[in-house]
């Protein structure tokens, strides 16, 4: 329950922070350590070497404009849920937040790092997927853009290259009069969920999220409930069996709805 | 080996540790505050909660590098000139412990709570959730709620 050895870098500069991963593929990025540390702690990672972000300077803000929140990926996650500018242009942002494990692990998780660590149970993936958003990566050739639908492949997997760092996130201000709506279902509060989904509705427009029930968010532009169980694809574990998770789906689908819908300007 | 500059409980510290060493050994270790708890080692518990800049932080799931140049706060510096804090003194009045393995997280999580939500009067439900990250198995969590409600009325 401690973890194993590895190098140590906590550079000055994102450019420092670039060349080391780009130097050595086998080495982590750190950020809050909210994922990491415990992976870690249990060995269910072995990196070579960590690459310690809290020295780079210019990485924690929450900038409300341009259509939407741009988050620098070192933001603590408590940092943008308090943020009354990110709650005036996306609402859903704080009440995906508050569904992120609790107080005392969001103080120190990060924006960029729940992103980047690309957990398929994951509640802020979902809510950049459900929302439209966006990534910017820096790699050794410059910054890039990856949109949230080409970035999340797998469990864990990101297209991030070895090489890039994540550096911002932008979450897209819905319409004005949207309707939004996050709901999840855990054994306890706080607990990663059997299942979660985002969803926004706008004009006649329908997008949700689910969460916890395929390798990846799962976006689906449809209030049809079959067209739900068409898009995800759970696994069963000892929570709960797949079938469970589907009836979460189908559930939790149809009152993420009613609820976005009831905050919809029509 | 790197070197860790630290406020720990108002005083300054200076170590040469493993980057591996998680905060919570750190302070028990290399600083003898055993105060701090440490339950399941991978965040699910709250035994090792404490203060990392005033914010509640899991010190199981922080290495004691991430804490260079921040001040941390443990149970051991919440007493001042032998007086209990206010939410250890509610704790001890409520019988909010019993074996007392839990006790340090749960102070240190309620101290950040109520110093966040000062002058707020806070339901059951507020607190249960507020510290649903805290694990307390002698189930006493009916005195814990109503220890915080004490601290809570007599911090203001």
């Amino acid at each position: 329950m401690k973890p194993p050895p590895f190098d140590y870098h906590a550079p000055a500069s994102l450019e420092e922070a670039v060349a080391l991963r780009a130097a050595d593929p086998d080495a982590a990025l750190l950020a809050g350590g909210q994922s990491l540390v415990p992976m870690l702690n249990l060995r269910l990672a072995r990196p070579s070497a960590l690459i310690d972000l809290r020295r780079v300077g210019g990485l924690s803000y929450v900038r409300v404009g341009d259509g939407g929140v741009a988050v620098g990926a070192m933001t603590r996650q408590r940092e943008l849920e308090r943020s009354g500018d990110a709650f005036a242009a996306c609402p859903l942002l704080r009440e995906v937040l508050q569904l992120v494990g609790h107080p005392p692990i969001r103080n120190r998780g990060t924006v960029g790092g729940s992103i980047a660590h690309a957990d398929p149970a994951a509640e802020l993936p979902a809510a950049l997927c459900a929302l439209g958003g966006a990534v910017t990566v820096l790699g050794p050739q410059g910054a890039r853009k990856i949109a949230a639908e080409r970035l999340f492949l797998y469990p864990f997997t990101t297209s991030l290259e070895r090489d890039e760092v994540l550096t911002e996130v932008f979450f897209p201000a819905p319409h004005a009069g949207s309707g939004y709506a996050a709901l999840e279902f855990a054994r306890r509060h706080g607990d990663f969920a059997l299942a979660g989904v985002c969803a926004i509705v706008s004009n006649g427009s329908v997008r949700l999220c689910f969460t916890g029930v395929g390798g990846r968010p799962m976006v689906v532009d449809s209030e049809d409930p079959d067209a739900w169980q068409a898009a995800v694809d759970p696994s069963a574990d000892a929570a709960g069996s797949a079938d469970y998770r589907r009836r979460l789906v189908d559930v939790l689908g149809r009152r993420v709805l009613d609820l976005a819908r009831s905050r919809s300007l029509r | 080996m790197t070197i860790v500059r630290v406020e720990v409980n108002g005083v300054q510290v200076e170590r040469e540790v493993e980057a591996r060493l998680l905060l919570s050994d750190f302070l028990r270790h290399e600083l003898g505050l055993t105060g701090t708890h440490v339950g399941c080692e991978h965040g699910v518990c709250g035994a090792c909660t404490v203060l990392v800049d005033g914010a509640a932080a899991r010190s199981c799931l922080t290495l004691a590098v991430q804490c260079d140049e921040a001040s941390v706060t443990t149970i051991e510096g919440l007493a001042q000139n032998g007086e209990l804090h206010p939410v250890q003194a509610a704790f001890r009045e409520s019988h909010a412990l019993q074996c007392g393995f839990c006790t340090p997280g749960f102070v240190m999580a309620v101290t950040a709570l109520l110093e966040e939500r000062r002058g707020e009067i806070l339901s059951d439900g507020e607190v249960r959730e507020a510290l649903a990250g805290n694990l307390c198995r002698c189930t006493g969590y009916q005195n814990i709620v109503r220890a915080v409600q004490l601290a809570a009325e007599r911090l203001g």
